[in-house]
């Protein structure tokens, strides 16, 4: 992968998805493209059939919680063209409330990880033909991975001798689980930060 | 009077030895036939992926042993790789070569637990005997450089932890002279073997088209005969300097996706052996004070070491924000950690992206129309291990 080739990808996807694209970054000799979520389906189909692209692989799909966005979930798809040894980052970015396309037509192993999004973050998948959740317990509750959700979580299972069975408690902690701000300006205090701030700018101008 | 077919739904685990950890199966079957398969998983699921969340980048770092546990370092190169991007730091020579013998030790580790329990479910005992006498060897190897046999924590970021002992690299050689005939002894067990045959060759196969759409990577998409290796075709660290070769299959069953393991390893022993030979001295961690910590004589003397090591111990080195994926041939496949920073000494989110996830996706898609008795064969081919797959 180098960084002409990424270029060139760029190029070609501004100029064939024009109006579709609504940002493009190469940062770390990576391509990264933000799109609207209802432009998904075509531009998914688009990156897998285009003679340049040929992203024929879907290597994973990760959620992001940005609780205090107004667009509060954003979706990462990372594509992989093994003729091309090409990569690419797809990113949309949408509200709480709403359900994104299933692209399971279009690559069969989204499934799983559309499964993994939704049991891990709630959201919904439209057109998925079989929205369980995946890796967390049956009948569990919540979203583990959105920031608002404790880490310590809510039920913790035993077996109890006395039912003999597992049976499912609210979690208690001798001590909670506490999270420590280490992130004191030992690097010198505040103004002087922003004095060296001030500089790069200086030299950048 | 017409009769009347019933499917019976069979329930395969948690607590079954052939389901390699704890994968519960749902199984419909018509006769020994099996039409639909069900995978239920997260009965190992330990979030991970939220914990990362929570501790620094160094204490995110042991969590990786812990997902593929039978190749441990592959993991945590994966997550050093990505740090490494994000801080924009070289690792020294000499940290590279000593990274890449151990993660083919650790390939060798995974590829003869594979092979060997392989062999086991279809009925063959005595390799997993032979084989796992080699792997206890290899573990030694990583106690002796991290501390630990399986949970090494080794990797940092910006090189590895300590610097491995002068007799250790003179064993790692005697033993990669040794173990080629070993690999040699396990093939004249298993090989030609008319059993291991009978219940390999021709199952589970996937076709070129099918293992791309699929996600598969590793041996599940060469053994399919696509040549496709990142070690080759992305190269990281120092395997662009080194001579090895990629096997690729031709029929994509399991028989084959057996015979690139056995090659794999072969291939694993040349790399091993070449980075001996070209293993340079000097530093094996980043000389950046800001990301590595001091060593010990220096804590006792500077002042500006002790508070170095402090501040490291407790906040962490802060990463610049941003998000990047990389990706590491791990023995399983690709193995890629998706890396968002906001610039504090905490990932914002960590996303790993473990092979088997998409291979037991498959298993649905494999098994269908295959006997009951092939489930632990495909299964075993696919190799799964639970700690990656449930996170």
């Amino acid at each position: 992968m180098n960084s002409k080739d990424i270029e060139r990808l760029e190029k070609v996807i501004n100029s064939e998805l024009a109006s579709k694209v609504q940002k493009s970054i190469v940062e770390y000799n990576e391509l990264l493209i933000e799109i609207n979520e209802l432009d998904l389906i075509d531009v998914v189909q688009f990156l897998k059939s285009n003679e340049s692209c040929k992203f024929r692989q879907l290597i994973d799909i990760a959620g992001v919680d940005y609780p205090e966005n107004e667009k509060r979930f954003n979706l990462i798809y990372l594509f992989l063209s093994h003729e091309k040894n090409l990569r690419i980052k797809l990113v949309i970015k949408f509200q709480i409330d709403q359900s994104i396309p299933s692209i399971t037509k279009i690559f069969p192993s989204a499934n799983w990880m559309e499964r993994e999004v939704f049991d891990m973050y709630g959201i919904k998948f439209k057109n998925h033909p079989d929205l369980r959740r995946i890796l967390t317990d049956y009948n569990f509750k919540g979203h583990p991975l959105r920031k608002d959700f404790p880490l310590t979580g809510f039920n913790e299972v035993r077996y109890s001798e006395k039912e003999k069975k597992v049976i499912y408690e609210p979690v208690k902690l001798e001590q909670n689980y506490r999270n420590f701000d280490f992130e004191s300006p030992w690097e010198g205090t505040k103004y002087i930060k922003e004095i060296k701030k001030l500089e790069k700018d200086v030299k950048k101008n | 009077m017409s009769k009347k077919t019933k499917t019976m739904s069979l329930n395969f685990g948690p607590q079954h030895p052939a389901a390699h950890g704890v994968l519960r199966l749902i199984l419909e079957l018509d006769g020994e036939v099996v039409e639909k398969a069900d995978p239920h998983i997260g009965l190992l699921h330990r979030g991970t992926e939220k914990l990362i969340e929570q501790k620094t980048y160094t204490q995110a770092l042991p969590y990786f042993d812990r997902l593929d546990y039978v190749a441990p370092m592959n993991q945590e190169h994966a997550f050093a790789l990505a740090a490494e991007k994000l801080l924009d730091i070289e690792v020294p020579i000499r940290a590279k070569y000593i990274r890449v013998i151990f993660c083919e030790i650790g390939r060798i580790l995974s590829h003869i637990l594979n092979v060997t329990t392989q062999a086991l479910d279809v009925g063959a005992l005595t390799p997993s005997l032979w084989g796992f006498e080699e792997r206890e060897t290899l573990m030694t190897f990583y106690e002796r450089a991290s501390g630990s046999r399986l949970h090494a924590n080794y990797f940092r970021t910006g090189g590895v932890h300590q610097d491995i002992p002068l007799k250790l690299i003179e064993d790692i050689e005697k033993f990669c002279k040794s173990f080629p005939k070993i690999i040699d002894d396990l093939e004249g067990l298993l090989t030609d073997n008319r059993i291991f045959k009978q219940r390999n060759v021709e199952i589970g196969i996937v076709s070129k088209k099918e293992a791309l759409e699929h996600s598969f990577s590793g041996v599940m998409l060469r053994g399919s005969g696509v040549p496709w290796d990142l070690r080759k075709s992305q190269p990281y660290e120092c395997y662009e300097d080194i001579d090895f070769k990629i096997p690729v299959g031709k029929n994509g069953d399991c028989y084959d996706r057996y015979l690139c393991r056995i090659e794999e390893m072969r291939e694993s022993v040349k790399i091993i052996l070449q980075c001996i030979e070209k293993l340079p001295k000097g530093p094996i961690k980043s000389i950046d004070g800001k990301i590595s910590p001091p060593n010990r004589e220096d804590i006792k003397q500077s002042m500006e070491a002790l508070i170095h090591h402090f501040k490291l111990f407790t906040e962490g080195y802060r990463v610049p924000a941003g998000n990047v994926y990389s990706a590491v041939e791990a023995p399983k496949g690709e193995f890629g950690v998706y890396l968002i920073s906001d610039g504090s000494s905490k990932p914002y989110r960590c996303k790993i992206r473990a092979p088997g996830f998409s291979h037991l996706q498959a298993m649905d898609y494999l098994i269908k129309g295959h006997m009951l008795a092939d489930v632990p064969a495909v299964l075993g081919s696919l190799d799964i291990v639970f700690g990656e797959v449930d996170r």
